[in-house]
């Protein structure tokens, strides 16, 4: 990757280029491996300039197909548009938006990848970079200043864990977290 | 202010001269001059360009045009669009609407374009600006209806609300009744992002009902195909349109009062919206399809046969979205019936589908190159292509000004000879002298930028993604393309040489994404001390670029050039290379 294939007979960087290190020494550039591996996949199947899957120290096995992030390029609300006739013959992902209470944006996730609130709860932690406390049926969230809840086909706010994991992802349009009294006014009496 | 000079004009025939000078280039020409004319130039600029908001201070815009009334804003960069910058990276407006809030009161319009947009900017637009007209929130996100409701409310004369391809939290409809009574002055409306079920459809009638100006009306997918008729009626002098979804049960009443509708529309040039559609309602269209130059169907799940009926009826047609369903057939008709085609966006139905689900292939492209000699624009999603392919295309749109050709699996090579696709875009940049915009797919060695960075001259934005074999390939391109003001690579094995060789380069551009390449942590640390000028910022969202060696590359990369310093509102993922700011977490 660091090829210096032809390089220094067509340029003469040396003079011009802002180097690293002391005279002499050739910089070297350490490739994480764990990105090379789609690009391996690639490389593979590249055929007048032959392979070049030599490079790396660690040869991992080709992964399955993966979806690569942000390829091929459109926009999220066209794939959205695919997304939503295709759920509807599918039954593919679950969409719900994620708000938080003084947070400036939303965040769009799928509740059909987790398997219960625990994971969940855990996403939207790491998501949104903040500490929901314990839950328990009698008192919801404790712990912490936020609440995580939820609107469901009714119309209702919720707070999120009070039903059975099947009927909130059935019912779930869209999910809050709540800050300050107004969450600690949902945790009793729900 | 002024040298009293015998021979100079006064100030206000100067002015008066410099107010039919409209574009930027020309306006910042003239402030060039002299410094009288810098002085009077800038007293009198009412519109300014911001391409990217962190390349200046809000202060030092009020402080050197105190008088705008117009000003544009642009974000996050463009690869955000593909979720490649993280949520929470920055473009927040609202520093920019409090601090212009004091300094121009009479601010009449506002464009942003990827900015973070939240409520309290927009209920502080409301408050602040009198005289408000326009408001354009292009692919923004953060505001809700509530924001939306407090600029209806508060800007009495408001001309345009555009939310195009904007996020908007959808809390309720009757946003729209906020416009007061009084509001007659619409002119552009386009509410097509909203998800609501629940926009207020009777507020939205009776609004269009008093405002006889209103041009450009865009409605969002939750509007049913039986209240098209409704609105049209209310609006026959409408020029741009888009309908809500287009499906329902055919039936003979509903369908003649719609087509009824649209043939009142006697200006109607150009429609778009079309979800959900039920190919038996498009013939309700045919009145005005003699008319229509713009057309999107790039939501239209229809099939060839249909698009080709539809099409044929639009000889006068200049722009065409659609999605890959048109299939080549499609664009064959096309290529023969619309002889003023300008513009062509081809989308992708089954983008993450290995195998191709309809019979779109390069021919299609192809086709309409042969048939449209007035072509300039091209968007084209497909599962293969030949150089020869390429070649033809060049050889037939010597016009091209924007070129995008996404081969939808990376590293694809040429189907018939599987050489790289080198020659063939190294023809698009050879013949089409005026290219402005190209994105490059395919497989692709070094020798494709060095085609580019020898014929490129007036390219000035380049999209690149899984290309290149070594630095040879950057360094064609940032050597090469003079004009060049923007350029994004993703996945390519472009690392520290060519970037440092070039770093003044960088000077003279808007911007640089690189993301998944090979530039080290300790190179972007030298470019960010050895260039004041410009600030390297690197994204990394697992761990700080510090806590690895120096050699060892960074996830993401943006340089830009600014007079601003670094930025102030980083987030935690976000560290700047500049040497005043101490890299601490």
């Amino acid at each position: 990757m660091e090829g210096s294939v032809g390089y220094d007979n067509d340029l003469n960087l040396r003079a011009t280029e802002l180097r690293l290190g002391l005279p002499g020494t050739e910089p070297v550039s350490i490739v994480r491996s764990n990105k090379r591996s789609l690009q391996q996949v690639a490389d593979d199947d590249c055929g007048v300039n032959g392979c070049k899957s030599d490079d790396q120290n660690e040869t991992a096995p080709p992964p399955p197909k993966a979806q690569i992030v942000g390829w091929p390029p459109i926009r999220s609300y066209r794939k959205n548009n695919i997304q939503t006739k295709k759920n509807e013959s599918e039954g593919g992902g679950i969409y719900v938006k994620v708000s938080m209470d003084g947070a400036p944006y939303l965040r769009k996730i799928d509740l059909k990848i987790y398997s219960g609130y625990p994971e969940l709860l855990q996403a939207i932690e790491n998501m949104l970079k903040f500490t929901i406390g314990e839950y328990s049926e009698r008192e919801g969230y404790k712990g912490s200043d936020y609440a995580p809840t939820y609107e469901d086909k009714d119309g209702d706010w919720m707070l999120v864990g009070d039903v059975p994991w099947e009927m909130f992802i059935t019912s779930c349009k869209r999910l809050r977290i709540m800050k300050g009294s107004e969450a600690r006014g949902l945790g009793c009496g729900v | 202010m002024q040298k009293e000079m015998a021979y100079s004009f006064p100030d206000e025939v100067l002015k008066h001269v410099f107010s039919f000078i409209q574009s930027d280039k020309d306006r910042n020409a003239v402030s060039l001059v002299c410094k009288s004319w810098y002085e009077i130039e800038r007293w009198c600029r009412r519109k300014v360009f911001i391409g990217n908001c962190y390349a200046v201070s809000p202060r030092m815009v009020i402080r050197r045009f105190p008088e705008v009334r117009s000003i544009e804003l642009k974000g996050k960069p463009h690869f955000a669009d593909f979720n490649l910058v993280p949520d929470g990276w920055g473009g927040y407006v609202l520093q920019w609407i409090a601090e212009m809030a004091g300094a121009y009161p009479w601010l009449g319009e506002i464009r942003l374009k990827r900015m973070v947009v939240t409520d309290e900017s927009l209920e502080l637009i409301a408050k602040s600006f009198k005289n408000f007209k326009v408001l354009v929130l292009f692919s923004c996100e953060g505001f809700s209806t509530d924001g939306l409701a407090a600029i209806a409310a508060s800007c009495k004369n408001l001309r345009e609300l555009d939310l195009r391809e904007s996020e908007v939290d959808d809390l309720s409809g009757h946003w729209l009744a906020q416009f007061p009574e009084t509001c007659t002055s619409l002119v552009s409306l386009n509410i097509s992002c909203l998800g609501s079920d629940e926009v207020s459809f009777s507020a939205l009638e009776r609004l269009v009902d008093r405002c006889p100006n209103l041009r450009s009306l865009q409605l969002n997918r939750a509007v049913t195909l039986d209240k098209i008729a409704n609105i049209l009626r209310r609006a026959p002098q409408l020029v741009d349109f888009g309908t809500g979804n287009y499906a329902a049960e055919l039936q003979p009443d509903v369908f003649s009062n719609l087509a009824g509708a649209f043939s009142s529309c006697k200006e109607l040039k150009s429609l778009s919206g079309f979800w959900d559609v039920v190919p038996a309602y498009l013939p309700a269209l045919y009145s005005i399809c003699p008319r229509l130059t713009s057309l999107n169907l790039s939501y239209a799940t229809i099939q060839s046969p249909d698009l080709i009926k539809l099409v044929s009826h639009c000889p006068r047609l200049q722009r065409l979205l659609v999605l890959d369903y048109v299939e080549d057939s499609g664009l064959e008709e096309l290529a023969s019936s619309c002889k003023d085609l300008q513009e062509l966006r081809v989308f992708p139905s089954d983008p993450f589908g290995v195998e191709p689900n309809v019979s779109l292939t390069e021919q299609g492209l192809v086709a309409v190159s042969l048939g449209c000699p007035k072509l300039q624009s091209v968007l084209y999603f497909c599962r293969r292509m030949s150089n020869a392919a390429l070649v033809t295309i060049a050889q037939n749109c010597p016009n091209l000004t924007r070129f995008r050709l996404c081969i939808i699996e990376p590293k694809t090579p040429d189907y018939l000879t599987l050489d790289p696709l080198d020659a063939g875009f190294g023809a698009i940049v050879e013949h089409c002298k005026d290219l402005r915009r190209l994105s490059l797919s395919g497989l692709l060695t070094d020798h494709v930028f060095e085609y580019i960075g020898t014929y490129g001259k007036k390219l000035e934005m380049l999209s690149v993604a899984f290309a290149g074999d070594s630095d040879l390939g950057l360094h064609h391109v940032l050597s090469g393309c003079e004009s060049l003001r923007k350029l994004e690579i993703r996945d390519c094995p472009f690392g520290d040489k060519a970037l440092l060789a070039n770093a003044a380069k960088l000077e003279t551009m808007r911007s640089l994404w690189m993301s998944s390449c090979a530039m080290s942590f300790g190179a972007c640390k030298l470019l960010g001390q050895k260039m004041p000028k410009l600030n390297v910022e690197v994204i990394d969202e697992t761990e700080p670029p510090d806590s690895r060696p120096e050699s060892y590359p960074v996830d993401k990369l943006y340089i830009y050039r600014s007079v601003a310093g670094p930025r102030f509102d980083m987030p935690p993922f976000l560290w700047s290379m500049d040497e005043a700011v101490k890299i601490l977490h």
